[in-house]
């Protein structure tokens, strides 16, 4: 590609011809505000937070949506410019309801930042003061809350939803000032063909899109001296959490989460790691039988609750591909109420389970009404990572300086496949490595299925080939299924995760996300995984030690009944 | 009967216009009356599309004369029919009377409101029934199409576009040859054409004009316009709300495909072009181009960041060439008669003429198409009769609700894109509201602004939240709220939109503010300081009427009619107005016989 020769700010830089003066700007260190811009996503050029002044002309241009030209003399800083930015983000703020204290975005919001850097006073707003918009907050949930009066109508959630993800759960409706972005016929949240993903309040700017809280409710549990908290942290935490603290990305802290639960007082705390080797277990005997003919390939995988709802809208004839066994989450909650109990003697009555989760659709998947294996609700509540992360700030607990500690027993205990189920093409890895061994005895080499949205690799096992892909992101997920559907894939084992770059990229992480980000996180678990002594799920003592004593058998009776679950075919809107 | 020889053809308009004030009844009242005195052989009756006198119509014109006949219903067609086509006796009563001599006229060549217009775009409106492919082809039509398509090549018909000087008529004045020629420079497998219909300014009409009375000069002129830029595809994006023009091009459509004009080998060239026709539900901004697109796509219409410009990455992400009617509608002309015949007419940067539609408070209301370079006065004085009821003239807003308003000082202003926009309106697509002085400027500001900040996609920041901020500002200034420091917010609002709006909607919109603070600001003053909307528009603002008590003879007729009862007193004794409760309506001020009531 031919190169471009422009100034900027008085310095010069040499970029792409395609590049936009925005991305020609990183180049050389000038930073320039942006909102509606995200570099996953498509243009939208709606914000106009990032004009800057073309020095020839005089005109001030959105810098995200203007290519650059040679020869072209940018200024970003002249106080036409910034004064440009400001009154657009003084024209937001103007209606927006500004109650930043109670937001769940206070302190971690783009809009909040952007008013505070551009040097935004309160008369600056109070000046265009007039009618503000009022709609209802959506909290039907079970995972999402919508509060359009914070919208600012930057669509990143619009176009993740629609190019990323391949919903369209959320679009523009409405013209001029009573523009609003909201479901199909503003069906609320709960009846719509969303997969509660998240995606989209992982890149909303303010606090227009959360998770539904389940802070209090947890609070709650863990002040009651009758109950008996059992927490489950989900693989990819370890590997997320320590964003919230300032920590680089991809840092793993499993050791300071593990002494961070403890101190507040949760009694238990394990590994969704653990539960992720048993589902290798129960899922690699479902995948080995479909291998010898009962049943039919591809199998596809189960663990992600994003995939399994949008598979129940979109794909319902291949729901019979889709493995019976429930996520992990589900398997170790089920345990928490049997297994547990019957270990150690607790009343399972008084045991409430807490998962901290990188996803939000998690939130919906304790819900399904046809989950639970033991007599009671298996997960009482979920945790995102970002939740997560409040409570302990609220507990005044200074993450980065506490001491590593390890799981309590039992279940705590996990291999380097569980670990790796926490990106994509993980359960894959995770999954022919155990069923390779089981058939021949001999060890699988890395597949490295890498990062890419979808991808495929063969695996000689034995005299048999198996054709293993992986697809992450749903719009990816769809491309790749509807070749299953036409009959155009031959593959036999298929990974579905609902988020880019599966739950490293989930819509519980750490804000603000990007797939540069999700990559390192992805990195950090894979050195877990290198470097851990066991990594294979069929030798996690903890998991032998459950079958011999408890389960029986893969696929057995018990395993079925607490393991192991059904779907529903759901309409496609 | 196409063969047959008439003595006679009447015209009848059957525009919308027309229609809407009768001309469907008169038709089929002639028909009869015809029919009743056995001259339904020797006298033809040809639908026609506009004249462009609306103001005037049902509008019929009786030739072999050319005999005007204005304003004519169903009652008339019976004297029509004795007097002037068996008697061959002009009916003068429905003849035109110019307003400023009360002189009556009888070709239609003689009125003013005609003589001082050129017609290019319009040159058939009127003259030919739309629906009939032959009565285009018999003026000439598809001449300019055969000649491209037989005789030129791609790069010559582009340089002959840009030889013409012709800008893009639906507001921007890009130099259409330029566009062609970026277009005819991408390279792709599929390229598409598309005529922007989506006529949004409220009161243009002129687009739907001439596609509803000359269809097929559109086909032409995009068939030109395909074969230079290499598409095999075209779309008309029309107005739902447009049903007649959308009902004759689709007919104007199927007979062209039946006469090898349209689809495969046209003229048996090899070249290929099949049009389609898209509906638009009405959105001011899908008039945008890439808005427009977006629609044609099944998408939501909001405008996409340009470059990539439609040339590069347009429909479907294919190249696309998008002008407006008017544009395509003098294709033909300039290449039958050649570049140097289209320069010849208007002036040296706006070359050729314009077609505006001329309405508000002037005589002759309708469709003119003028040389570029005509001078407002012209156009709203000589064309357009004067202003009505002796009034006072105060501005003219030109440009659609985007445009700006101008003063009498620029009376003398030559119509052009460039003196135009130094003068802080725009062509726009060519509408043109004249204001007297019972018009308050504030007022119209806030009128347009309304328009635009209703219509806006809502996809910027300053053109959503921006126009909101002005339209309440406006309000409150008309409401008498008006604060100090509200005409500078406006300013400051209006430029900023202006200059970090995505497109051309909030790049224009504040433009009928802008420009009424720049030539009325003693208006908004007066509204802010004095508590006093000069026009007496703004009724927050206006004074309470009182009753002069020794005029007054106590007839009670005023009281009868206030809305609010504030007129109170006893018959045959001078009555009252109560200031506290009086709304300032004015009904009352007409009923008194003896001009006793006026406004405080």
């Amino acid at each position: 590609m031919s190169k471009v020769k422009l100034t900027i700010d008085e310095q010069t830089v040499e970029v792409d011809e395609d590049s936009s003066i925005l991305e020609a700007a990183k180049e050389i260190g000038v930073d320039i505000p942006i909102l509606c811009y995200h570099p996953d996503l498509s243009l939208h050029g709606a914000c106009r937070v990032c004009v800057v002044e073309d020095e020839e002309s005089g005109k001030l241009l959105a810098s995200c949506a203007s290519p650059v030209r040679d020869g072209m003399k940018i200024n970003t800083r002249s106080m036409k410019a910034r004064k440009a930015r400001r009154r657009n983000v003084e024209l937001l703020l103007a209606n927006h309801p500004n109650d930043c204290l109670g937001c769940d975005r206070n302190n971690h919001c783009e809009l909040q930042d952007l008013t505070y850097e551009l040097g935004i006073k309160s008369e600056d707003v109070e000046k265009f003061a007039g009618e503000q918009s009022e709609y209802e907050i959506d909290e039907t949930g079970p995972a999402l809350r919508r509060d359009p009066n914070k919208c600012v109508l930057c669509g990143r959630c619009v176009r993740i939803c629609e190019e990323v993800q391949g919903v369209s759960a959320l679009q523009f409706t409405e013209r001029g000032f009573n523009s609003i972005v909201t479901t199909a016929f503003d069906l609320p949240q709960a009846e719509i063909n969303c997969v509660n993903c998240g995606q989209c309040a992982t890149v909303c700017p303010v606090g227009a899109i959360t998770e539904i809280s389940e802070i209090d409710k947890v609070w709650a549990a863990l002040e009651d001296e009758d109950k008996h908290v059992l927490v489950q942290t989900a693989p990819s935490i370890q590997a997320t959490l320590g964003e919230e603290f300032g920590m680089e990305t991809g840092t793993v802290v499993r050791g300071k989460m593990v002494a961070a639960l403890r101190k507040l007082g949760f009694d238990q705390v394990f590994s969704t790691d653990f539960a992720a080797d048993l589902t290798i277990l129960e899922e690699g005997s479902e995948f080995l039988k479909k291998l010898n003919g009962e049943g039919e390939l591809p199998h596809i995988t189960s663990c992600c609750p994003g995939w399994v709802k949008g598979a129940e809208h979109n794909f319902p004839d291949l729901l019979k591909h889709v493995s019976s066994a429930k996520s992990p989450m589900q398997m170790f909650s089920a345990l928490s109420k049997t297994y547990y109990p019957d270990q150690t003697g607790v009343d399972p009555e008084k045991i409430y389970t807490v998962a901290v989760m990188p996803c939000t659709a998690k939130k919906f998947e304790k819900d399904r009404e046809e989950i639970n294996g033991s007599d009671f609700k298996d997960t009482d509540a979920v945790l995102t990572t970002r939740e997560f992360a409040r409570m302990i700030k609220e507990m005044g607990i200074d993450f980065t300086s506490l001491p590593e500690e390890d799981f309590d027993e039992l279940m705590g205990e996990s291999t380097g496949a569980g670990t790796i189920f926490g990106t994509t093409g993980g359960v894959a890895e995770a999954a022919v490595r155990t069923v390779k061994e089981k058939l021949t005895g001999e060890p699988l080499e890395r597949l490295n299925l890498g990062f890419r949205g979808i991808n495929e690799a063969e695996v000689r096992i034995g005299d048999r080939v198996i054709k293993v892909g992986i697809a992450n992101g749903f719009g990816n997920a769809q491309k790749l299924l509807e070749k299953v559907r036409s009959g155009e894939s031959d593959l036999d084992f298929i990974e579905i995760m609902a988020c880019p770059h599966g739950c490293v990229g989930g819509g519980g992480q750490p804000r603000p996300a990007t797939n540069e980000k999700k990559e390192k996180r992805g990195q950090g678990l894979a050195a877990i995984d290198d470097t851990s002594k066991i990594r294979k799920s069929h030798e996690n003592p903890q998991i032998i030690k459950l079958y011999d004593e408890f389960l029986g058998e893969p696929l057995g009776g018990e395993s079925h009944h607490l393991l192991h679950t059904k779907y529903k075919a759901r309409p496609k809107n | 009967m196409k063969d047959s020889i008439y003595r006679s053809h009447v015209l009848i308009c059957t525009g919308t216009g027309c229609v809407s004030s009768g001309a469907k009844t008169l038709k089929d009242s002639l028909a009869e009356e015809l029919a009743a005195n056995d001259l339904s052989g020797e006298i033809k009756i040809v639908e026609t599309g506009c004249h462009g006198f609306c103001e005037k119509g049902p509008i019929m014109i009786v030739y072999p004369e050319g005999v005007f006949y204005c304003e004519v219903q169903s009652d008339d067609v019976a004297e029509i029919v004795e007097e002037h086509l068996l008697k061959g006796r002009t009916v003068e009563r429905l003849l035109f009377k110019e307003p400023m001599t009360e002189e009556q006229i009888p070709s239609y060549q003689d009125i003013d409101f005609y003589k001082k217009q050129q017609r290019i775009a319009l040159a058939n409106c009127g003259k030919i029934d739309p629906e009939d492919i032959d009565e285009y082809i018999a003026l000439g039509g598809y001449e300019a199409a055969g000649k491209v398509l037989t005789e030129m090549d791609a790069q010559e018909v582009v340089n002959t576009i840009k030889d013409s000087g012709l800008r893009g008529r639906g507001g921007g004045g890009f130099p259409t040859g330029l566009k062609w020629q970026f277009a005819k420079n991408s390279e792709s497998d599929k390229k598409y054409l598309i005529c922007n219909a989506d006529e949004g300014d409220p009161g243009a009409f002129m687009d739907r004009s001439i596609l509803e009375g000359d269809p097929h000069r559109i086909i032409e002129g995009m068939l030109v316009a395909a074969y230079a830029i290499g598409a095999d595809e075209g779309y008309v994006y029309v107005r739902a709300e447009y049903p007649l023009a959308i009902k004759r091009l689709e007919k104007a459509i199927e007979d062209a495909e039946e006469y090898g004009l349209l689809g495969d080998d046209i003229f048996s060239s090899g070249f290929n072009f099949k049009l389609h026709i898209k509906k638009g539900a009405g959105a001011f901004v899908c008039g945008e181009e890439t808005a427009l697109m977006n629609s044609i796509e099944g998408k939501r219409g909001m405008p996409t960041p340009r470059p990539p410009y439609p040339a590069v990455r347009g429909l479907w992400g294919k190249p696309t060439n998008i002008n407006n009617v008017e544009t395509y509608a003098n294709i033909p002309y300039i290449i039958n008669e050649g570049a140097d015949k289209f320069t010849a007419i208007g002036t040296e940067g706006s070359s050729g003429t314009k077609v505006f539609a001329l309405t508000g408070k002037i005589n002759n209301t309708g469709l003119v198409e003028v040389p570029m370079g005509t001078t407002l006065k012209e156009v709203i004085f000589e064309i357009g009769g004067g202003l009505g009821q002796g009034k006072k003239f105060k501005a003219v807003q030109t440009g659609g609700p985007s445009g700006g308003c101008l003063p009498e000082d620029y009376l003398d202003l030559p119509i052009d894109y460039d003196s135009l926009l130094d003068a802080g309106t725009m062509m726009g697509s060519g509408g043109m509201v004249v204001m007297d002085e019972d018009s308050c400027m504030v007022d119209v500001a806030r009128f347009f602004l309304n328009f635009t900040q209703s219509e806006s996609c809502g996809k910027c920041t300053p053109c959503r939240e921006g126009t909101k901020r002005m339209l309440e500002i406006l309000n409150r200034i008309t409401d008498g709220e008006g604060k100090e420091g509200d005409i500078d917010l406006l300013l400051e609002l209006g430029e900023h939109i202006k200059s970090t709006s995505l497109c051309g909607l909030g790049q224009s919109a504040p433009n009928p503010v802008l420009s009424t603070v720049r030539y009325f600001r003693d208006e908004y003053e007066a509204h802010i300081h004095d508590g006093n909307c000069p026009a007496g528009v703004c009724e927050d603002l206006a004074g309470a009427y009182v009753i002069d008590e020794e005029a007054c003879i106590g007839c009670s007729k005023c009281a009868k009619v206030c809305p609010v009862d504030a007129i109170s007193g006893e018959i045959k004794n001078p009555f009252t107005i109560d200031p506290d409760v009086c709304i300032a309506c004015g009904a009352c001020e007409p009923e008194c016989p003896v001009d006793a009531i006026s406004q405080g």
